[in-house]
């Protein structure tokens, strides 16, 4: 074999590898990526029963009620709509009502959001981003979310909880 | 006073480091050995004011100076003294300030201890490495200044986030930035090599060490940053593909990759353009690393929200070295020459597949942490991918990886011979396939994936030692001479051994957790039992006590194994006044490397507490593989031809001198 077949043979493999690389890619990015909603856009964009996506906002504060067997149920709110979310399981230490939070998971056929997994921020200062943003954009934004929120390390400092398998 | 000498210390770091991106380049260029030595004691002296500015930062932290915001924001009088100190580098400014005090000490390092390396190639990795440091300094005092003071200042601080007090903290940070910034020694060889326009095998072998001190660092970083996220968030996830963690998985991965192909240049001479590429690559990841942590641009659960002058500062801080780099890559890389030649199947070509391989993994995480930012930013969109994605590409790759694994180190330089090596791996296919077989018929078909992926792990592991059985002929020979061509066998071939049976070993761990963990949730009150994977958990009751700077809520579990006492758990929440925030201390019972763990949730009217239970079969391995691959990688550091270090070029023969 000369140089250049060589090299040939080597640039075709790496190709090879490459093609399926970005067919995985595609493949994955069109099956398992999430949207991020609002209450308010779950109502606009009429999202369908059983597509997966988050719902962030705010717990709306006297929502929050504990059933049997670590069942939650409480709403989610950013100032113009509402979103029941029930979730199973064990809250996050920092989920309190009144703050921010996203929620995973889908609607039911009844409209209410099935979570699978709730997400809050260990800082009381803490609004998730794209909440923030949202709220922000409706005008809802309020003075005491602005305050910087203190620095967190560079390492784990989230916490979230997962479903009862 | 400290802290305006901290300042004043980072301002004359800064001056220095001005210095000596400067002078030495000149001195290169006009030739003048005194010009070119700057770059030695101004890189030492450099270290001497950043260790100075750093030192005074961890002083003022461990005096509880309130006078200074950022030791009012981040610190607490009540706080334990180790919380002090790593509570220096909890915070962004402080840890902007490790992150410079590291990358000084590597300069220092290469200062101290490249006497060996020339003069010009030496002034010149020192001036780039001054560049690079000189980009930090002017981002920490412009915009990160961790010496601000308060006009009036409080009493007391606001405290460390809970989280982070914890002794992770003294140990994840400093590890992780090790390796990070250990790239930027290989980043300014490769640079240094540009611009010199000379690049032969002696230049790999100096740049090998730093790459391989830097990669054994970054590995105990990440796998400690796993561990401590398992004990710490309380809910068992070791590994989230969040942001911040891809962040360090890419720089692991292209730097993986560049160990393996600086290994083909020091050897053969070959691929010396694409590893020069790699090492750019590499540290260009590590700062695009700092920037997704550091500038807080990406929604994440570790989001970090600052405000947007240091975003934009780190991003041109990026663009420059990132964008610079390439140019000058592209600019230079032709002129450098074409190395040895070698067949597809050969050492050479299995190193080279390993680096496609890994690198094209590390593209997929790429995509995978920045698809979102870009679609948000494209189209508004707001979208999050997560562990899906992930096992969906990054899996699939590594599987032809793994596989090809056990096959490299038996392949020949130049010319391989592909049949003889898989001949020679027969005894570990076979025992590959029996433990499939075998874990097949234990969980009675449960999942088909995971008995395939332990073999897999078994043969890569199998494989490793085939490799050094062979080597040192074990059963071929006397063991008496096998255990002495053991002995003389060099210190890398060992190392390969164990970095690569670590893969192995954290697959098993990797697959074993994920595959047959097992948890239970539970409202539980005093004396209850919960039973999980054949423990039983009993409640024994719970009390208050009162922490240095919080009050904590400790339960105590007698966990027995069929009636058989076998230890005592106690989980506990803490409750962070200052803060108003609490954590979760999840309890830990190691079995063998399986693992009990409980985490506490709330308290419900009735008194019942909300138990968290989990069984972790073989969980340790996830942790025990990095050690061994870090372990690997310090024997291979050890090895004698980096000790002796690279062969000088002949010196010319002085000529006579005429008598005076």
């Amino acid at each position: 074999m000369t140089r250049k077949q060589r090299r040939l043979m080597m640039i075709g493999g790496a190709g090879v590898v490459l093609v399926v690389a970005v067919g995985l890619v595609l493949n994955a990015l069109r099956g398992s990526i999430v949207f991020f909603s609002t209450p308010k856009m779950v109502f606009e964009q009429h999202i369908g029963a059983g597509t997966r996506f988050r719902l962030g906002g705010v717990v709306e504060p006297g929502s929050l009620q504990r059933g049997d067997q670590l069942a939650v149920a409480f709403k989610v709110s950013d100032g113009s709509a509402t979103v029941p979310v029930a979730f199973k399981g064990i809250l996050p230490d920092l989920f309190r009502e009144g703050q921010g939070v996203i929620a995973e998971g889908a609607l039911d056929s009844a409209g209410v959001f099935k979570a699978d997994t709730v997400l809050a921020k260990h800082d009381e200062t803490y609004m998730p981003k794209e909440v923030a943003d949202a709220l922000k954009k409706q005008g809802h934004w309020k003075d005491d979310y602005e305050k910087k929120p203190p620095g967190a390390g560079p390492a784990a400092s989230a916490d979230a909880t997962r479903p009862v398998r | 006073m400290i802290a305006e000498a901290g300042h004043y210390a980072l301002v004359l770091a800064l001056a220095l480091a001005l210095i000596q991106s400067t002078v030495p380049i000149l001195g290169a260029r006009l030739n003048d050995g005194g010009l070119m030595n700057v770059a030695r004691s101004a890189a030492l002296a450099q270290f001497a004011f950043v260790a100075v500015s750093f030192g005074a930062l961890i002083w003022l932290n461990v005096t509880s100076d309130f006078s200074v915001l950022n030791v009012y924001e981040n610190s607490h009088s009540a706080k334990p003294l180790l919380y002090k100190i790593t509570g220096v580098w909890g915070n962004h400014e402080g840890s902007m300030l490790l992150w410079v005090s590291i990358l000084a000490l590597f300069g220092g390092l290469v200062a101290a201890f490249g006497n060996n390396l020339p003069l010009s190639l030496r002034a010149h990795v020192l001036a780039v490495q001054a560049w690079v440091a000189s980009a930090f300094y002017l981002f920490i005092l412009i915009t990160s200044n961790p010496f601000l003071r308060i006009a009036n200042p409080p009493i007391e601080g606001r405290d460390l986030n809970p989280v982070l007090q914890d002794i992770g903290l003294a140990v994840h940070p400093p590890l992780l930035y090790l390796g990070y910034v250990g790239f930027s020694i290989s980043f300014s060889f490769a640079a240094a090599a540009l611009l010199e326009g000379r690049l032969d095998a002696a230049w790999a072998r100096w740049v090998r060490p730093w790459t391989l001190m830097a990669w054994i660092f970054l590995t105990l970083g990440i796998a400690m940053g796993s561990y401590w996220a398992y004990y710490e968030l309380g809910w068992g996830g070791w590994w989230f593909w969040d942001p911040v963690e891809n962040a360090s998985l890419m720089p692991w991965l292209a730097g993986t990759a560049l160990l393996h192909s600086a290994l083909v240049m020091e050897k053969r001479n070959a691929l010396k353009v694409w590893t020069i590429l790699l090492a750019i690559l590499t540290f260009s990841l590590s700062l695009l690393g700092t920037f997704l942590v550091r500038s807080g641009v990406l929604t994440s659960v570790h989001a970090f929200a600052t405000d947007p002058t240091r975003g934009v500062f780190i991003l041109m801080i990026l663009c420059v070295f990132i964008g610079g780099s390439l140019a000058l890559f592209a600019w230079r890389a032709s002129a450098l020459k074409q190395g040895g030649l070698f067949a597809p199947i050969s050492r050479e070509g299995a190193l080279v597949l390993n680096n496609l391989f890994l690198t094209t993994a590390c593209a997929t995480v790429f995509v995978g942490t920045l698809y979102p930012l870009a679609l948000e930013v494209v189209t508004g969109d707001k979208i999050s991918v997560g562990a899906p994605f992930f096992n969906l590409t990054f899996g699939p790759l590594m599987v032809p990886l793994l596989l090809a694994v056990p096959f490299g180190p038996l392949l020949a330089w130049k010319r391989g011979d592909l049949l003889g090596a898989a001949q020679r791996l027969i005894a570990a296919g076979i025992v590959a396939l029996l433990v499939i077989a075998l874990v097949f018929a234990w969980t009675k078909g449960g999942a088909v994936l995971a008995p395939l992926a332990i073999g897999l792990a078994v043969f890569v592991i199998a494989g490793a030692l085939v490799d050094v059985v062979e080597r040192i002929g074990l059963f071929r020979n006397p063991l008496p001479i096998a255990a002495r061509r053991a002995r003389g066998l060099p210190r890398s071939a060992w190392g390969t051994l164990f970095a690569h049976a670590g893969v192995g070993v954290a697959l098993i761990g990797i697959v074993c957790e994920t595959t047959w963990n097992s948890e239970h949730i539970a409202a539980m009150k005093e004396g209850d039992t919960a039973r999980l994977a054949g423990y039983e958990l009993r409640f024994d009751g719970a009390m208050q006590r009162q922490g240095p700077n919080y009050r904590e809520l400790q339960t105590r579990f007698s966990i027995s194994e069929g009636g058989r006492p076998i230890g005592v758990m106690t989980p506990s929440k803490r409750s962070f006044t200052t803060r108003n925030t609490s954590t979760t201390e999840a309890a830990l019972l190691s079995r063998g490397v399986s693992q009990l763990y409980i985490s506490l949730g709330e308290i419900d009217a009735t008194g019942a507490v909300t138990v968290r239970i989990y069984h972790k079969p073989l969980v340790l391995l996830i942790w025990i593989g990095p050690l061994l691959m870090a372990f690997g990688g310090l024997l291979s550091l050890s090895d004698r031809r980096l000790r002796v270090g690279a062969p000088k070029p002949a010196k010319p023969q002085r000529a006579l001198q005429p008598a005076e």
